[in-house]
């Protein structure tokens, strides 16, 4: 009965999180690291849309993620202090970016399309790094705050209490996985799925493959980017870490950690990652050896990510 | 006028020798071994930090033999223990480990020789002006001019006359053929690696010397490599070289300009590049 076991795991998933407000404090934890681990799961699921799902790898994610982030920043700081316009307009503008950076890269595969977008990842990079009237340069963007969401009837305060803040993302995930999920139930979905598994066949089906690679990585960098403006609302505080390789690296070790192969791998790799990241931020000195090192452990012994291992398990 | 663009030619050849020594040693281990080494930044401060330790015993022109030398070594071990076992996988999970590679490396520098910038003293006679008209044109940097074409001439020399060479090469082309020829493959592979990161090594040696001695010395030299490799074109060497040099003199000359695009033009060379030849300058056609 795979799929109600199917079914069941999913009523878990989301009974885990709407009520992780009221079980992460007891656990010890904090509602933020809930919204972080959201914030990086959305991430890597949009990362994943790509990678499990197109079998195309990018390792410049963290640049369009970074570009929602700034957009989202600049524009609540400067132009219009609304959240929902400062997010659609960090939406916007990584989205277009992406639109722009993909014809050079669509074509391109494998190894090759995972330097380009590295490269093409570190111009985005640099103009935050260097650019330091508008984005601040090395310091980042402060001096800002996410602001409470105003509908008419009611205002949601998502600045002050942080379990509606939890929830507004949580609520901006949802939306985010249902549609990613009606995509990948699309042909369009299925035909990324047949590029993937053999693109040779797909081209010889008359499958506009470097089209389908090209929309896919919009998408894909679409949500990654909505990723990015949640990520600036969280921290209220955006800086060119934010998206830097090492960035990107996160983002995909969180999919492989999860399992790329499915659905709900990268939410899982997400919150292993984020909360160890936590701990051994608060632990050690040379956290970042450790985190190599988990990298290095996660290549060697655990390819196949939580679910991947899981899967077989029940498969066998 | 004419002499601040001359400086700039010149630093920008500098700087572009630099990018293609790192790149050299890339696309070695790539074209061979279809790695992608994240962690090539940081076997340069390796590099560098082991000729910081052993100038006091050897003087600098022990720490330039020896201390890529170590690093090439270091690298023959790194293959033989982590990156082996990734031959044949999908490049994503190569790629994921020498990323984590690159943290573990540039974080156990820092825990050896510490965070802060370590003085490394050039001798006297290389660091003064050879001509006080053209003040740019210090020892040193000639020094480094002259060591990077001799280690460039000497890996072409390597690879086109001894057999390891000729077998690297033959490898890049058809690996399976190589191997039934007779070759053990995994040797040549680990040889290989060793050549590249020897090269990483000896420009972290020359590096330091001019940019300073911190843990994150290579990661500004990372990408602009990594650019070098797309320009030049995948698979090919000489293409590498060439794509260094041209981002470092059009990086050098914009900086007369346009001092704060002199690095967004590297990224508008590689847009182009790829824009109108995909496959890079020169490139072999079809082989990504």
């Amino acid at each position: 009965m795979p799929k109600l076991d199917k079914r069941a795991g999913d009523i878990l998933l989301w009974i885990l999180l709407l009520t992780a407000p009221f079980w992460m404090p007891m656990i010890g934890s904090y509602v933020e690291l809930g919204s972080r681990v959201l914030v990086y799961a959305l991430a890597a699921m949009s990362l994943n849309f790509l990678l499990g799902y197109t079998g195309v790898l990018s390792f410049g994610h963290a640049a369009y993620f970074g570009l929602g982030a700034y957009g989202t920043a600049l524009t609540i700081k400067y132009l219009y202090p609304s959240t929902p316009v400062g997010m659609l307009v960090g939406i916007l503008v990584g989205t277009v970016a992406a639109a722009v950076i993909g014809p050079m890269i669509a074509r391109l595969r494998g190894i090759y399309f995972a330097m380009c977008t590295i490269a093409f990842g570190q111009v985005f990079y640099y103009i935050a790094f260097q650019w330091s009237s508008v984005t601040g340069g090395d310091d980042g963007v402060s001096a800002w705050h996410r602001m409470p969401i105003n509908l008419g009837f009611t205002t949601i305060d998502i600045l002050q209490n942080s379990h509606a803040f939890y929830y507004f993302v949580l609520a901006v995930l949802a939306v985010c996985v249902g549609l990613m999920a009606f995509l990948l139930r699309s042909p369009f979905g299925r035909t990324l799925l047949a590029i993937r598994e053999n693109e040779r066949r797909a081209r010889f089906l008359g499958v506009p493959v470097d089209w389908h690679i090209w929309m896919s990585w919009v998408i894909s960098c679409f949500f990654v980017s909505v990723a990015g403006t949640l990520y600036a609302l969280l921290n209220n505080f955006v800086d060119p870490r934010a998206m830097r390789w090492d960035q990107s690296g996160m983002f995909v070790i969180m999919a492989v950690l999860g399992g790329m192969r499915s659905f709900w791998g990268p939410l899982i790799g997400a919150a292993i990652f984020i909360v160890f990241e936590d701990y051994l931020s608060s632990h050690t000195q040379n956290w970042e050896s450790f985190i190599g090192l988990f990298f290095v452990l996660i290549v060697l012994f655990f390819p196949r990510g939580v679910l991947g291992i899981i899967r077989r398990k029940a498969a066998s | 006028m004419t002499q601040l663009v001359l400086f700039n030619i010149f630093n920008g050849l500098i700087i572009g020798a630099f990018y293609a020594l790192m790149a050299l040693g890339l696309s070695l281990i790539l074209n061979l071994s279809g790695v992608i080494n994240f962690a090539h930044g940081g076997f340069l401060a390796i590099g560098g930090y082991l000729a910081y330790t052993l100038m006091p015993y050897f003087g600098f022109w022990g720490a330039l033999l020896l201390a890529p030398i170590l690093t090439g070594l270091v690298g023959i071990l790194v293959e033989r223990v982590l990156i082996r076992r990734l031959y044949g996988r999908d490049p994503l999970y190569s790629l994921l480990l020498t990323f984590g590679l690159a943290f573990m490396i540039e974080d156990g520098t820092r825990y050896i020789w510490g965070a802060q910038s370590l003085p490394f003293s050039i001798p006297n006679w290389l660091s003064s002006p050879l001509s006080s008209e053209y003040f740019f044109l210090t020892g040193y940097r000639v020094f480094m001019v002259l060591l990077v074409t001799t280690a460039v001439i000497g890996l072409f020399l390597i690879l086109n006359f001894t057999r390891l060479g000729i077998r690297i090469r033959a490898g890049t082309l058809d690996l399976e053929t190589v191997s039934v020829l007779g070759v053990n493959v995994r040797v040549l592979r680990n040889l290989n690696f060793g050549l590249g990161i020897y090269l990483a090594g000896l420009a972290g040696v020359l590096a330091v010397g001019m940019l300073g001695l911190q843990p994150t010395v290579g990661d500004n030299l990372i990408m602009p490599s990594f650019i070098a490799i797309i320009v030049g074109g995948l698979g090919s060497l000489p293409g590498t070289l060439l794509g260094g040099l041209l981002i470092g003199v059009a990086s050098g000359v914009t900086s007369v300009f346009f001092p704060s695009a002199s690095e967004a033009v590297i990224y508008v060379m590689m847009a182009m590049v790829l824009i109108v030849r995909p496959r890079g300058l020169l490139g072999e056609e079809g082989r990504f």
